[in-house]
């Protein structure tokens, strides 16, 4: 085996001793679960758990031109934040309109950005931004000094504050979507779950000891696994699986983060995109039938055919869901088959989210 | 690691019990679900089938991944465990007493080369 070494968050002891299961996830060594992905997943959705994301990679931008750099770098238009702290998900698209990344970007002033980036995609992310910025006045700062941890579940926050009661003051009053500094600390009320939470960035030196206090006041740790069906159900994308270089965002469910309102904004891939006429589109599945759907498999449509890019079985509705590129005639409520296995089992084309703050979003539940 | 000592295993983490009638039980073995994690759909031979040692007879899947489960021995397939099949997570909690299927088997001797418990025990412990 001639794997290269991978990376380590600060965390990666506390993993182990907590009995973690340590898979390799994009070069890093991280926890897939702690005992039971199912439990970690339904703990997540009643009550609250925690999440190590610090491979995720914070990159600080300061400069006169870091607004005008961004709305010609982003598919999202970062001039509609104006309020310190608010926080936009968007694409970094190539000028094909291939997506490079998705990201978040936190305003503070229009001379000052932190663009959070996934942990598979910063070294090339940070020289794509690099090749971007000649003839911009701006700066940008990697900070691998940082650790983030995400807490989730309906009770994350209560329970984030009963461990630090002096950040209530500041982060009570957070909207979605929206952080706010607190000494060293950055926290947000964003996440990748479907439920509500904060997600922390703080230096990598206290990330233990902050944990082990959430642990304390009763967060439970959870592993990648967990955040996976969890993100699924709440029908968010996952770089490299849902999109990728090789696919646009309007047929990756995600047109609604590209916006074109400005008609002056040339951002990268605009021309492409506005050439385009999406000859797919991007769905929720159903399996109605017993198994379990993964990535890749072929959807058999009476429109063609598509692909699943996620797929896994749901802990909260107790059957198999996916993410699927299916021909744009494919409408919601259609019945399509998903091959599994030289099989063709049903399933019901639905809106790509299944649950929301513990609560299913499809109308009637199949059987 | 649980490895019982009263019953045979393969390398692909089957294992084996051969009944006083002569028929063999099949199910996974603990390391195996461990491995796989929460278990929770599973698909079963047909009852009748004839199947050879080795082939692929099942599928087990987990939250993570699905899973083939290969005959340790050749017969013909005379029983599938619905009870499991209804609650696949019983593999999780009793590897050992939620059986998969059950073959009436055409060479006895595929069961005695089977591995014994200690030589199971070494193959799960070097994966």
């Amino acid at each position: 085996m001639t794997a290269t070494q991978t990376q380590r968050t600060p965390l990666y002891d506390t993993h182990v001793a907590a009995g973690a299961k340590i898979v390799d996830f994009a070069g890093w060594d991280m926890p897939i679960h702690y005992g039971s992905q199912l439990e970690e997943h339904h703990t997540v959705r009643r009550d609250a758990g925690m999440f190590d994301v610090s491979h995720m990679l914070a990159i600080d931008l300061v400069g006169n031109d870091a607004q005008r750099w961004l709305r010609h770098l982003l598919a999202n238009d970062v001039a509609k934040l104006t309020l310190p702290g608010k926080a936009l998900y968007s694409c970094m698209l190539q000028d094909d309109a291939g997506v490079i990344d998705d990201l978040i970007v936190y305003f503070f002033t229009p001379q000052q950005y932190r663009i959070v980036v996934n942990a598979g995609t910063a070294e090339k992310d940070l020289a794509w931004m690099q090749k971007q910025s000649a003839g911009f006045d701006i700066q940008l700062t990697p900070r691998r000094d940082l650790a983030m941890i995400a807490v989730q579940g309906p009770n994350a926050r209560d329970k984030f504050w009963a461990a630090f009661p002096a950040s209530k003051a500041v982060s009570e009053s957070l909207a979605v979507f929206q952080a706010a500094q607190w000494n060293e600390w950055l926290i947000a009320r964003t996440g990748y779950t479907g439920e509500d939470g904060f997600e922390i960035t703080l230096p990598s030196l206290v990330a233990a000891r902050t944990w082990l206090a959430l642990q304390t006041v009763g967060v439970a740790p959870i592993g990648l696994g967990a955040r996976d069906t969890l993100r699924l159900e709440a029908g968010m994308n996952l770089y490299g699986q849902d999109m990728d270089e090789s696919v646009g965002p309007l047929e990756s469910g995600l047109g609604w983060t590209v916006d074109f309102k400005d008609a002056a904004r040339n951002f990268i891939g605009r021309k492409k995109l506005e050439a385009q006429n999406p000859a797919r589109k991007f769905v929720g599945l159903l399996l109605l039938d017993r198994g379990v759907m993964r990535s890749h498999q072929k959807v058999v449509t009476p429109h063609g055919a598509g692909e699943t890019t996620s797929g896994s079985f749901s802990p909260s509705l107790n059957q198999s869901i996916a993410l699927a590129r299916v021909p744009a005639a494919v409408v919601i409520g259609d019945e399509v088959a998903v091959e599994i296995r030289d099989k063709q089992l049903k399933a019901k084309v639905v809106k790509p989210n299944f649950v929301r703050h513990g609560k299913s979003l499809l109308q009637e539940k199949s059987s | 690691m649980n490895v019982p000592n009263n019953l045979k295993y393969a390398k692909s983490h089957e294992w084996a019990k051969l009944d006083a009638d002569g028929t063999i039980t099949i199910g996974i073995s603990d390391h195996a679900q461990e491995a796989l994690g929460d278990i929770v759909f599973l698909e079963l031979p047909d009852v009748g089938r004839v199947v050879k040692a080795g082939e692929e007879v099942a599928v087990v899947e987990s939250v993570k991944a699905a899973s083939d489960i290969y005959s340790p021995v050749s017969g013909e397939v005379i029983a599938a465990n619905s009870a499991t099949a209804d609650a696949p997570e019983s593999v999780n909690t009793d590897a050992y007493g939620s059986w998969l299927f059950k073959i009436k088997p055409s060479s006895p001797a595929e069961y005695e080369a089977l591995l014994d418990a200690a030589a199971y025990a070494k193959v799960a412990e070097s994966e």
